[in-house]
């Protein structure tokens, strides 16, 4: 119903449009031309300072050991996240258990990964082939079923992608339960009253509700990781970004290129990393945000069209 | 106050459906909360077909009623069955067990319920929201859900609202949707717990409209409301509940044109 409704009686005539003077903010014109001055003195600041050796910088942006050491932090953040989520799901779904004994593992575990330093983790796994020469799966105390060489199995880069999984995943399973928690109850009331069963409850109806609340904190962990990537060293593993910066910042004497060059390759895979985040955001974002119906009218139109379903109906009459 | 008469020699029944027992049968059905004790021995018969609306002041036990037949709580005493079967239990050497999840979701899967907030899956369009349930429950495949889905959307006239999220629909559209949503399982029972009280005034005749429709093609209905218009022209029995028990119950003429409880005559007085 709107307010410009012509009065009874009158034809129903094209309103006249209103076209006001908007309000003015000189605010922001003034606060835009102090930011553009202030950057402009921070590009100077890094240009004209030759101590950046910026030729050097463009020498070695594209240079192999740093391009390699790009694509080695991304299969470290990459592997390391996905784990983490899984493993994450998880923990958090055992903590709301019914289950006293998945509760407390869960409960454990995130205390225990939470509680004691990466660093520290990721030198664990590096010196686990040290402590268990051999891995064997068996009864305890009785026969063994096959036993594998510690050293093989956790090779440098496996030590690393498991020390930052299991890290990151107590902390993702916070951000998960705080997900299925913002769930409404009557949601899996619904889903439990219409016969579905828990597993499928979680799965379709709770966990895609849960991943609005869950991708934002998640997108600041990924980037997060990204960098935590960079103690890798510990394990040690190292064909990492960071490690190639300053295994050549050091090799030259110029460590503070090197510094840019790593900066920049971080700022670009954080940049491609929030535009995945932005898609992720809308795609489970469908049905909450009014600002982005997917009504996909086109197939509405087409179903209409065809009349497949508007069969009359006696309660047609009843729709507004 | 004699209540409903119970069927209390059902020691012999077994496990399964039983065409001639009642839709739903009640037998001294307590529930507590911690201390609180909600439901205070509630007896009641729903014969098959028949259309049964429960009345009541706030707090009641209306709502526990209803979802302790879905067995969205359960109960404390008394036995609770649905075309014959016990719901919840299993007996067995003159003990009870408890059924495994599983069971008891074959058991809801029958029984239909809609609730005074909808509970649409937000992230879902109407016609996802009705093909859910046979998808996941049933394994129906998605052609055979989706045009079954689309048939009982149009039923409760929706067919130009299929592919709309909860969000872009009126109340009155989500809670027809939310119906179409529980007849998409084909129960034998439907429950609606004041499925209009959350709705504007104007959009209340449309959902009324849809019950009334399903309560003429034969469908089974307990129907918690306030609206004693829509109670006058299809309830078959009234159920009146006052602190956690079944008061008064009988037909229209009876418990609403002429209650014989002052709890009853005093509720009314204030609804009507
Ligand atoms: N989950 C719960 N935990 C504890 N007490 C509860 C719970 N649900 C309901 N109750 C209590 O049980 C009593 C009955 O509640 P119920 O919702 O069944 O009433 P009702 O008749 O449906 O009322 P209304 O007309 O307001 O919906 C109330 O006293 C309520 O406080
Ligand atoms: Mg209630």
């Amino acid at each position: 119903m709107t307010t410009t409704t012509p009065a009874a009686g009158r034809p129903a005539a094209e309103p006249e449009r209103i076209h006001a003077v908007p309000v003015r903010y000189p605010g922001r014109w003034i606060s835009a031309a102090v930011v553009v001055v202030l950057a402009a003195m921070a590009v100077n600041a890094l240009i004209t300072n030759d101590k950046f050796a910026w030729p050097t910088v463009g020498k070695y942006l594209f240079s192999q050991p740093i391009m390699r050491g790009v694509g080695w932090t991304l299969v470290l953040t990459v592997a390391s996240m996905a784990i983490a989520i899984v493993l994450a799901v998880l923990l958090a779904v055992m903590r709301r258990s019914a289950n006293p004994v998945m509760r407390w593992v869960s409960w454990v575990y995130i205390w225990f990964f939470r509680g004691t330093p990466i660093y520290t983790q990721l030198a664990f796994w590096g010196y686990a082939s040290v402590l268990y020469k051999n891995l064997s799966l068996g009864v305890p105390f009785g026969p063994e079923f096959f036993q594998v060489d510690t050293a093989d199995l956790l090779n440098p880069l496996r030590a690393a992608i498991i020390g930052l999984a299991l890290n990151e995943a107590a902390y993702l399973a916070e951000i998960v339960r705080a997900g299925l928690q913002s769930v409404d109850r009557g949601q899996s009331e619904a889903a439990r009253a219409l016969g579905m069963k828990e597993g499928r409850i979680l799965w379709r109806i709770v966990l895609p509700q849960a991943m609005r609340v869950i991708v934002p904190p998640t997108g600041n962990e990924t980037i997060s990781m990204l960098k935590t990537t960079s103690l890798v060293l510990a394990v040690p593993f190292i064909y990492d970004l960071n490690f190639a910066q300053a295994a050549i910042g050091n090799r030259i004497f110029q460590p503070l290129p090197l510094l840019v060059v790593a900066a920049i390759w971080y700022l670009v895979i954080t940049s491609i990393l929030m535009v995945g985040q932005y898609y992720l955001e809308r795609y489970y974002g469908r049905g909450f945000d009014e600002h982005s119906p997917k009504k996909r009218p086109a197939r509405q139109a087409a179903i209409n069209a065809a009349r497949t379903t508007a069969d009359p109906s006696p309660l047609d009459g009843v729709t507004p | 106050m004699s209540a409903v008469p119970t069927n209390a020699a059902d020691a012999g029944r077994t496990d399964g459906l039983d065409p001639n027992a009642p839709m739903v049968e009640l037998a001294g059905v307590h529930k507590w909360y911690g201390d609180n004790h909600v439901l205070t021995g509630v007896d009641l018969v729903v014969p098959r077909g028949t259309v049964t609306v429960m009345l009541g002041p706030s707090g009641s036990g209306k709502s526990t009623a209803l979802r302790c037949i879905n067995q969205l709580e359960e109960i404390g005493a008394g036995s609770i069955h649905v075309e014959g079967e016990l719901q919840g239990y299993r007996e067995e050497g003159g003990r009870l067990h408890r059924l495994h999840p599983k069971k008891i979701a074959v058991q809801r899967a029958r029984v239909g319920m809609v609730f005074q907030r909808f509970n649409l899956f937000p992230h879902m369009t109407a016609i996802g929201n009705v093909m859910e349930a046979p998808i996941q429950v049933l394994g129906k495949s998605k052609a055979e859900a989706r045009e079954r889905a689309a048939e009982l959307l149009t039923r409760v006239g929706l067919s130009d609202r299929l592919e709309h999220y909860p969000s872009q629909l009126s109340g009155g559209q989500q809670q027809r949707v939310a119906i179409a949503r529980a007849l998409a399982m084909d129960p034998d029972l439907m429950l609606f717990d004041e499925p209009t009280s959350a709705l504007d005034p104007e959009l209340v005749g449309e959902v009324l409209g849809v019950m009334r429709d399903l309560a003429a093609s034969g469908m089974t209905m307990i129907v918690v409301t306030h609206e004693i218009g829509f109670a006058r022209e299809v309830a078959d029995q009234v159920v009146f509940m006052a602190d956690g028990a079944v008061v008064e119950h009988g037909p229209v003429a009876q418990v609403i044109d002429a209650p014989t409880e002052p709890r009853t005559q005093d509720f009314l007085a204030h609804v009507l």
